[in-house]
């Protein structure tokens, strides 16, 4: 087997060595019974031509967004990627390293973590980030967390423009945790009024910009009444490049700012692995999640880079740590920072710039389809649409014709059928005007 | 060479030790490393939300950004370069199969929210994974979409406190963990709402089944035990655990953090475990990435499996369908979602890659080799090091720090001489029940030419250590890396977590922080 150096004899000589007679020997405080009784219906070992067939074969029957015009959204985008990107990212010496727990040998590590809080710092308008969570779901859960212990209270509000993921996430994590999260109804319609549910018992108050329908919101004034309650508020993101082109939630107010970095990190991968992105105010620095590269000396004096503030964390704190977390997603971290190295301040901004003209060129085509309304008044890459019929539907149809014409509220809201005729819809840089009208065309035949 | 060697070049750089400035220290502005197309002419839709005022971030060109990251490379000890020893976190070979494998763009470039018939690869990818995992360790059923193995973990809390809530025993809030146990076990259990009261170890390393006994009452939850547990040890009373643990109306959550130690040699189930999970990360091979992205999949026993969180792939015919929604009528007593999406699809394409490729066979010769190199290691080692438990051990051996009395070296000291000689350190002072730990995993992956090298230098250390007129240079190692030791205790007393801009100074020359502090 290509990936077992030892061979018979040096199986012989180190079990010599030992003084057992064989490999068996060695696991004799396993019980006897399960170790006798044990039989594995599983294939023989294969050879890489073998395993490449047999995964070709299943990756051949998804229908990928290469061969098919796609604007899917909903938190997971699809962008391009400079091909140096990957190749960087497969230098060994960042694949297959592991947490950085000796920094003398770990330096390109944690200097690139160090750039990474700095990037996502900068461009939430944020004054600290750390070094990823999981994704944007598990970053936003973690969030709340936070939030309840710093203001020691025990309630949450989720806005319906919240990503529903984040939200079951959150929702989840905080079952046992007596934290009462209350998701308020999903808002396409942008009825919500979050400023008036804002009381002095709560924690915090969740809202996502661009929000999950598309809309673009001024969160200033809602900051402010949250504020004055003694109340944070958490500003999720789930598609990154928007803060390439829109006012950052920390210029807005924001206490925590969460999101997904993926749409600039990589793949979509079917959705993971994704990176979570953290940042808050320093005043909350020592209830922060997750790790944290800083800046020191070393013995010559020379700057470096070392994990640090760690008493925060599960490793020395056990059942008190602010989280569980260990590994977290520092390659797809690592990816994020290259591409956004690579971007720089005039890259990030055309791309953002791209983004938002791609998606209006795109609204402007489905408004002209008959029976097809837009929901959001504003909207960064992404925007909802009201069809005549049930989106479900629609895009199987699409599909039908080769197009990924979206993503179905329903999807998310099976509950809800006041909103099955909705579809959402994503426009990127990897759009052309082609798509564009391609489907716009199959929209018209299926509706 | 001295103890206080300097950089004695005009650049700071050493050969092919070089000095790299931050990304914000290299800015030129208004560069960028990638072209996009024009963009076109619309009447923006941004709804007043445009932003006047500009981030900061760097310009860089393609070949400066390729060059920076190829350089912080360079910086690095990882897998491909040498030997990582570190306890508990199998550092084995990454297969670039499974890099490649992850890069087909049928699995690279499709979206979670497709509809479910132009997936259907991916929905058989995440079974058939699943199948895998299930058919190793005999369990009824897999929740696929933990992100890491703490994550794992509270996945498979959350099932027990979902099913004893379900059966009217919500009362139960305690959950009994070893101390020896590593930080996250307390730390999840926490985030479950439990408290956690500590098991005693018996002075060989395993669980002090009698003492745990004592504990056990209506009043517990779980039980949860690393097995084999973080001394290196098979726990041999893991099934009258099990039995006593359910005796008593609570769960026996077993770690599997060092699950490669007994991969295809028998199935967890018949120890009467009712969850564990999985790290893909270690025993199936992922790359570890500098922290993650790992994968944890906790397996389940069928008094679990109805309260696995969403999302789950069914095979309906010879459809596969994705259940997505907790508490629906196709997942009524799903206990919520822990992760977006489907989970770490990325991850789950290389373990599969991994797992084909090395067959029913394959795993159980890895974790046979991986407990012939530990304990290959230990037999080595153990006349002149002081090991804390008699062998045989599994994946990994553990040492105190007994032989270095009196030496003036310290565990942390031995472990930086070692990085001097080109080896990445095992794990130290872990587990905390043994006194200066060192926690030796040499897995499956490394050959007798490897290890030998690497016992050779131990023994050579240890040996200089017990001279007793060391102590100087093993407190001034290591000396051959990019930086010397780092003062941890200033990067944590003011910390300087991010490049900040500083104003010029009168001259107009602008310099960061961080700069500042470098100079």
């Amino acid at each position: 087997m290509r990936y077992l150096p030892l061979s018979e004899p040096n199986r012989r000589d180190m079990l010599a060595a030992i003084g057992v007679g064989k490999i068996e020997d060695l696991f004799r405080d396993l019980p006897a019974g399960p170790l006798a009784s044990a039989r594995f219906d599983l294939p023989k070992s294969a050879s890489e031509i073998e395993v490449e067939r047999a995964l070709s074969a299943m990756a051949a029957r998804n229908l990928d967004c290469t061969k098919a015009p796609a604007f899917l959204g909903a938190g997971n985008y699809r962008h391009h990627t400079p091909a140096s990107l990957d190749y960087l990212i497969q230098r060994g010496e960042f694949l297959t390293a592991y947490t950085p727990y000796q920094p003398e040998i770990s330096q390109g590590t944690l200097q690139a973590i160090f750039e990474f809080q700095s990037q996502v710092a900068l461009i939430t308008g944020m004054e600290v980030a750390n070094a990823s969570m999981y994704d944007g779901a598990t970053a936003c859960a973690e969030a709340v967390a936070m939030a309840a212990r710093v203001t020691k209270r025990s309630a949450a509000i989720m806005s319906g423009q919240v990503h529903p993921h984040y939200r079951d996430v959150t929702t989840t994590a905080m079952k046992f945790l007596d934290v009462d999260v209350e998701c308020l109804a999903p808002d396409p319609y942008e009825i919500e009024d979050l400023i008036g549910r804002v009381h002095s018992e709560l924690a915090c108050v969740v809202v996502q910009t661009p929000g999950f329908f598309g809309r673009l919101k001024d969160y200033s004034t809602l900051a402010d009444v949250c504020h004055e309650a003694g109340v944070l508020l958490v500003v999720c993101v789930t598609e990154p490049v928007a803060l390439g082109l829109i006012t950052p939630p920390g210029h807005q107010g924001a206490d925590i700012v969460v999101g997904e970095g993926q749409s600039l990190a990589g793949p979509m991968s079917f959705g993971g692995p994704g990176v979570g992105l953290f940042a808050t105010r320093e005043k909350f620095l020592r209830q922060m999640p997750g790790r944290l590269a800083g800046e020191t000396t070393d013995e010559e004096g020379r700057r470096g880079w070392v994990l640090t503030l760690s008493t925060r964390e599960q490793h020395i704190r056990r059942e008190k740590a602010t989280s569980n977390i260990c590994t977290n997603s520092g390659l797809i971290a690592l990816a994020f920072t290259i591409h956004m190295t690579l971007l720089g301040e005039a890259g990030f901004t055309k791309l953002a710039t791209l983004n938002h003209a791609r998606a209006v060129q795109l609204a402007e085509r489905l408004e002209r389809v008959p029976g097809v309304r837009l929901l959001p008044s504003s909207f960064f890459n992404e925007f909802t649409i009201e069809l005549p019929k049930p989106a479900m539907g629609v895009v199987e149809d699409l599909a039908k014709r080769g197009i990924l014409g979206g993503v179905p509220v329903s999807r998310f809201y099976p509950s809800y059928p006041e909103l099955a005729d909705l579809l959402m819809v994503a426009a990127t840089e990897t759009n052309t005007e082609a798509d564009m009208d391609a489907l716009a065309t199959a929209l018209k035949e299926v509706l | 060479m001295s103890a206080h060697m300097k950089a004695d070049t005009t650049s700071g750089n050493r050969g092919l030790a070089i000095e790299q400035l931050l990304i914000f220290e290299q800015d030129t502005k208004g560069a960028t490393g990638v072209d996009l197309p024009d963009v076109p002419k619309v009447r923006e839709r941004l709804g007043g939300m445009k932003n006047a005022a500009p981030i900061g971030l760097p310009g860089m060109s393609e070949p400066e950004v390729v060059r920076h990251y190829t350089r912080l490379s360079q910086r690095n000890y990882s897998i491909d370069t040498g030997f990582y020893p570190l306890g508990s976190c199998t550092m084995k070979h990454n297969p670039r199969l499974n890099e490649k494998m992850a890069r087909l763009p049928g699995f690279a470039e499709i979206h979670p929210f497709q509809p479910l018939s132009t997936v259907q690869g991916a929905l058989e990818l995440i079974d058939t994974t699943a199948r895998w995992l299930k058919e190793l360790t005999g369990m009824a059923a897999v929740a696929m979409s933990p992100a890491a193995g703490a994550h794992g973990e509270l996945c498979g809390l959350m099932c027990i406190r979902a099913a004893h809530e379900a059966a009217g025993n919500g009362a139960r809030k305690i959950v009994l963990v070893p101390e020896s146990a590593h930080g996250t076990n307390p730390a999840t259990a926490a985030l479950c709402g439990y408290t956690v009261e500590a098991v005693p170890a018996t002075a060989d390393g395993h669980v002090d089944l009698d003492a745990l006994k004592l504990k056990l009452g209506p009043h517990i939850a779980a039980v949860m035990i690393t097995n084999p547990n973080t001394c290196g040890l098979f726990e041999k009373d893991a099934i009258a655990i099990a039995e006593a643990v359910h005796g008593v109306g609570a769960y026996f959550y077993m770690d599997g953090a060092n699950y490669n130690a007994i991969v295809g040699r028998l199935k967890i189930a018949d120890l009467g475990v009712d969850a564990m999970h999985i790290n893909l990360h270690k025993t199936f091979s992922t790359p570890h990435g500098g922290g993650g992205p790992g994968a944890g999949p906790t397996v389940l026993s069928a008094k679990l499996a109805p309260f696995a969180p969403v999302p789950q792939v069914i095979k309906v015919g010879e459809k596969f369908d994705a259940l997505e929604h907790a508490q629906s009528p196709r997942a009524p007593t799903a206990f919520g979602r822990m992760k977006g999406y489907h989970g770490q699809f990325g991850v789950f394409v290389r373990a599969l890659a991994y797992m084909m490729a090395m067959g029913g066979d394959g795993l159980r010769q890895a974790s046979g080799d991986a407990v012939l190199n530990a304990n290959y290691v230990m037999a080595r080692l153990s006349k002149d090091l002081t090991p804390a438990f008699a062998g045989p051990c599994m994946h990994e051996c553990v040492f105190d720090d007994g032989f270095l009395k009196g030496t003036g070296v310290s565990t942390l000291d031995f472990a930086k001489a070692l990085i001097d000689e080109g080896f990445h350190p095992p794990t130290m002072y872990f587990p905390l029940v043994v006194h200066g730990a060192l926690l030796i995993e040499p897995t499956e992956t490394e050959s007798k030419a490897s290890l030998d090298q690497f016992i050779t230098t131990v023994l050579a250390l240890a040996a200089k250590a017990k001279t007793g007129t060391a102590a100087d240079d093993f407190h001034a190692a290591p000396l051959f890396t990019p930086r010397r030791r780092l003062d941890e205790t200033k990067a944590a007393r003011k910390p300087i977590l991010r490049w900040k801009p500083v104003a010029p100074d009168r001259d107009g020359n602008g310099a960061s922080a961080s700069r500042q502090a470098a100079e």
